[in-house]
């Protein structure tokens, strides 16, 4: 069936479709604006979830999701943008410090890591955050796929040494997956960083006033 | 075109008309996500859902769409429908967000819901429509759970892993190992894989409807060479 479109039609169609792309779109602004204070809530809660995995809430007393700076470095922290690290003290006594480091060379990108190191410079736990890996494969750095990420609690600098903190593979002291080596292999890397970066800059660390006092980011 | 009553509607979702197998819509996140069945079912839930919904939106307005600018229409109502569930997940279904969250935006390339919208809803009355959107979102979810079970029992050993991820903890018990000290298979899981599993599932599919047809033809009363009809 064919009809012959007259410049009328064309018009009244037009305007139909401007308008219901309007309606569609002011459906989705107050969907939005709905939404937006509960999903700011949520994700700080989840990331208040990951922060209490790396450090243990038992051992701080302050809000440490309003206690942060940003830092930068972009060969040991694993980005040239800035990155957030979060603080946790016992009144003012520093206990330990959340980095949110990226480990740029995974095999599908970068992997989004959080890295807790207390005062001393011990892991006190990694998490990762947001990766990309082959399912089944390199996604065994997930906390909920394998116990593998605990492996590196309580480590330090010294213990391992620097030819430790490596993967098995390498000569080091970590595991790596069946058929899965550059994962691992990048997270190790991205985690050893985090300690040589927190070594370096522990003093200033912990001196530094809030860059954000009341953000949801 | 065959009538439209409500047992039409469920056997060609679920078999004769079926998305994925007969169609071959959705092939996108059909593929990208069937590497587990767990995956699978996730991607069936969120498809199921938004086609019962786009299905009832554009029966609800079929008098008002003109057939010129029918299609963007359809990708406006879609694209509104899965932010606004993508939105709302996450507002108040956060855990549940965390886990099916990721497959939700892999929906708007689906394009076995436009083509339901366009080949169904926009000429059939609403009822109808939300149940062709209900037994074609039931029907692609059972292929992508098949096709998931076989690529994780291929690529991993087991069936239902994980699945206490997406259904809470009671649900680990679903998780059946298939073969103890399992290496895996890597190929199940990659893309290639996802290739095989679904021509073979679709080549099943195909067997069974020719075996059925000639046996149809034999209660008929007329012969049927199964040999000449396999060529």
């Amino acid at each position: 069936m064919i009809k012959i479109v007259s410049q009328k039609n064309v018009f009244t169609a037009g305007w139909l479709l401007a308008l219901s792309a309007l309606v569609g779109t002011s459906l989705m602004v107050i969907v939005n604006g709905h939404s937006k204070p509960y999903i700011a809530e949520n994700e700080r809660q989840v990331l208040l979830r990951s922060l209490n995995s790396v450090i243990s809430p038992d051992t701080y007393t302050n809000n440490i999701l309003n206690d942060v700076l940003t830092v930068q470095d972009k060969e040991l922290l694993g980005s040239k943008e800035p990155i957030l690290v979060y603080r946790a003290r016992q009144d003012t006594k520093p206990i330990a410090a959340a980095l949110t480091v990226i480990a740029p060379n995974g095999y599908n990108g970068n992997i989004y890591l959080l890295v807790g190191i207390d005062f001393s410079g011990h892991i006190t736990g990694v998490r990762v955050v947001k990766h990309r890996e082959t399912p089944g494969l390199g996604d065994a750095i997930e906390s909920k796929r394998s116990n593998w990420i605990e492996s590196f609690s309580k480590k330090s600098l010294t213990n391992p040494g620097d030819a430790g903190w490596k993967v098995k593979r390498d000569g080091g002291e970590f595991d790596q997956f069946t058929g899965a080596t550059i994962t691992p292999r990048a997270v190790v890397g991205a985690v050893h960083k985090a300690l040589i970066y927190f070594k370096k800059n522990r003093k200033l660390i912990f001196t530094i006033p809030n860059v954000i006092s009341t953000n949801n980011k | 075109m065959s009538d439209i009553t409500a047992k039409n509607i469920i056997t060609q979702g679920l078999w004769s008309k079926n998305q994925a197998l007969v169609a071959l819509l959705g092939l996108c996140p059909l593929l990208a996500v069937s590497s587990t069945a767990i995956n699978g079912l996730g991607l069936g839930i969120a498809t199921m859902a938004t086609l019962i919904i786009t299905n009832s939106i554009v029966a609800l307005i079929r008098n008002w769409i003109r057939t010129e600018i029918r299609i963007p229409m359809f990708v406006i109502i879609i694209a509104c429908v899965v932010t606004a569930i993508e939105l709302l997940m996450s507002a108040h279904f956060h855990d549940l967000y965390l886990i099916l969250g990721i497959f939700v935006p892999l929906i708007v390339t689906n394009c076995a819901i436009i083509g339901r919208a366009e080949a169904f809803a926009s000429k059939n009355k609403l009822i109808h429509s939300a149940l062709d959107g209900l037994m074609m979102g039931l029907g692609f979810m059972l292929v992508l759970v098949t096709l998931g079970i076989v690529r994780e029992i291929i690529g991993y050993g087991t069936v239902f892993g994980n699945a206490d991820l997406m259904l809470g903890e009671w649900a680990s018990v679903l998780t059946i190992t298939i073969f103890d000290d399992y290496n895996g298979l890597l190929f199940a899981i990659l893309p290639p894989g996802a290739f095989m599993g679904l021509a073979v599932l679709i080549a099943i599919k195909n067997k069974i409807d020719r075996v059925q047809e000639a046996r149809t033809k034999v209660l008929d009363g007329v012969p049927v060479s199964l040999e000449i009809k396999n060529i």
